[in-house]
């Protein structure tokens, strides 16, 4: 992060706050207090990534709070909006409801992991623009990674199958037409390459 | 959230042992198995869940996560995802109510992360259970009062209840499930053992923070469903506010044998009216011999919502369900089935 941007001024909070911050568990074999920090080891968009967490972080914060991703959103933090939406070993989940600790040793995969390396767009964040699939954004995320699995996992096959399988990510903006289109433009160019 | 200790359980044994303290659905029980955590972090986020200690049995799922079909009957690996029973195939041609309840059950991403153990051990959607800042709920705050009686009822059950609580259980597996007469097997400090399904979930009794009987430390491993000439021809039939992605208002799962129109047997459960997963012997007496006929099915959900009590916003209930399985055993009348296996 060379300049500054909205999204550095927003996050630099965050980096002072993790600093510093060492395991209180030191004692091998000691059971755990309720006032201990985890190390957490896991592969986020293919890179290691180590982490000493608080045992109630979730991945969702761990994401955006201590490894500045904030491409994934916080909704509702209940499990009941989608907004969250990553891959935990190439399945879609929900972030704020998985506890980083649990997410040990496993690949995650974010928004920000979709893209090529050299930036081409991922088919589907693609489609989302030519086909208009949101108003405000703030599910964009949400809806990108889990119409993504949705695809991968043949349930695109049919309009209703999409709109069943994709029942998960709500859009308070109502872009649903647009999103289902975006999906159908992607799902006919996923499977082609 | 609460701070807790966190701890990792790779065999059963070390579960059983860490578990040691799990309760019968308290919810100030002091340590708390978690496997998926769609319900377990969502309530521990709202206060509702206050364990000291979190087990993550997440490292188990290879051993109990199978899903086979076999001459005896299905088994259900506790640690399965619902995802992964709800897409088996085998599932869905042998016993298709199972598979319907998980399909309609959720979300994706819930489905994903959710396993089949602890979603029928979820917890009711009652918003007075769900938020603390109600101090009477006798679920969850033994002898506070119900909030529920004289409150925003509208999803409520109607069967099952007395006056210390009118929640509802919301879960859709466990209609299937004691429907279709599962079996649950278990494993704790004392070794493994197996129960009726039908035993899982306990009365209000007036003791409403009393959901289960599982032993201190006790898991569920698997569920095994009997074989039985009715399973093909089930199914889960969900009726809710919105076409996806929500809890049901009223659902039925219904398993027939028929010998052309004349009714062998018959297997009944009712979801999203009763306090705990609820299967009608009466709805199913009414049937068997008899001729299944619009009339016949009629009669048989007027004895099944027999004794259903009501509070106001929830007086539309008993007369949705009757409609419900009447729905559902006509369909499941008419389900075209191929050569018997």
């Amino acid at each position: 992060m060379t300049s500054i941007t909205r999204r550095t001024v927003l996050t630099g909070g965050a980096v002072l706050a993790t600093v510093g911050v060492e395991p209180l568990a030191a004692t091998p074999g000691a059971a755990p207090s309720t006032r201990d920090t985890v190390p957490v080891d896991c592969l986020v968009n293919g890179k290691p990534r180590h982490l000493t967490l608080d045992v109630r972080v979730t991945v969702l914060d761990a994401l955006r709070d201590h490894l500045h991703l904030t491409g994934t959103k916080k909704g509702c933090d209940q499990g009941q909006c989608g907004a969250c939406t990553v891959h935990i070993d190439g399945v879609r989940v929900l972030s704020c409801l998985t506890l980083a600790v649990a997410a040990q040793g496993k690949h995650i995969e974010t928004i920000e992991g979709l893209a090529g390396a050299d930036g081409k767009l991922h088919p589907m964040q693609q489609a989302f623009i030519d086909q208009d699939g949101f108003q405000c954004g703030y599910c964009t995320p949400g809806q990108i990674m889990s119409a993504v699995a949705c695809v991968r996992e043949g349930h695109a096959n049919t309009d209703a199958d999409i709109q069943e399988y994709m029942s998960g990510n709500l859009c308070r903006c109502a872009a649903y037409p647009k999103i289902l289109a975006a999906i159908k433009q992607a799902r006919d160019q996923m499977s082609a390459t | 959230m609460r701070p807790f200790a966190f701890e990792r359980a790779g065999d059963p044994a070390r579960a059983s042992r860490l578990g040691l303290g799990t309760g019968q659905g308290q919810t100030d029980a002091a340590v708390q198995f978690l496997a998926g955590g769609t319900t377990l972090i969502d309530l521990m986020k709202l206060d509702v869940l206050r364990p000291r200690r979190v087990v993550d049995i997440g490292l188990l799922r290879p051993r109990y996560d199978a899903i086979q079909v076999g001459p005896n009957g299905l088994h259900l690996g506790a640690l399965a995802t619902m995802s992964k029973a709800a897409d088996h195939p085998l599932v869905a041609q042998e016993f298709p109510a199972i598979a319907q309840s998980l399909q309609l059950a959720a979300s994706a991403q819930l489905r994903n992360m959710a396993t089949l153990g602890g979603n029928v051990l979820q917890r009711t959607r009652c918003p007075y259970f769900r938020d603390p800042s109600w101090t009477a709920c006798n679920k969850r705050n033994p002898g506070s009062g119900c909030a529920a009686i004289r409150g925003f009822n509208r999803n409520h059950a109607v069967l099952g209840i007395d006056d210390s609580c009118i929640a509802q259980y919301p879960g859709d597996l466990a209609t299937a499930l004691i429907a279709l007469d599962a079996q649950v097997e278990l494993h704790g400090p004392q070794g493994a053992r197996h129960i009726p399904f039908s035993s899982l979930h306990v009365p209000a009794n007036g003791l409403p923070h009393i959901e289960n009987t599982l032993r201190s430390g006790e898991i569920i491993t698997a569920f095994h469903v009997p074989s039985g000439d009715w399973n093909r021809r089930s199914l889960y039939l969900k009726i809710r506010d919105r076409s996806s992605y929500e809890f049901a208002v009223a659902a039925a799962a219904v398993a027939l044998d028929l010998e052309g129109d004349k009714v062998r047997h018959v297997r009944i459960g009712l979801g999203g009216v009763a306090y705990r997963p609820w299967r009608s012997i009466d709805a199913e007496q009414a049937l068997i011999g008899k001729t299944l006929t619009e009339t016949a099915a009629e009669a048989a959900a007027t004895a099944a919502l027999k004794g259903a009590t009501t509070h106001g916003h929830n007086d539309y209930k008993p007369e949705l369900a009757r409609r419900t399985l009447v729905r559902a055993l006509l369909q499941a009348q008419a389900l075209p089935l191929g050569a018997q296996a």
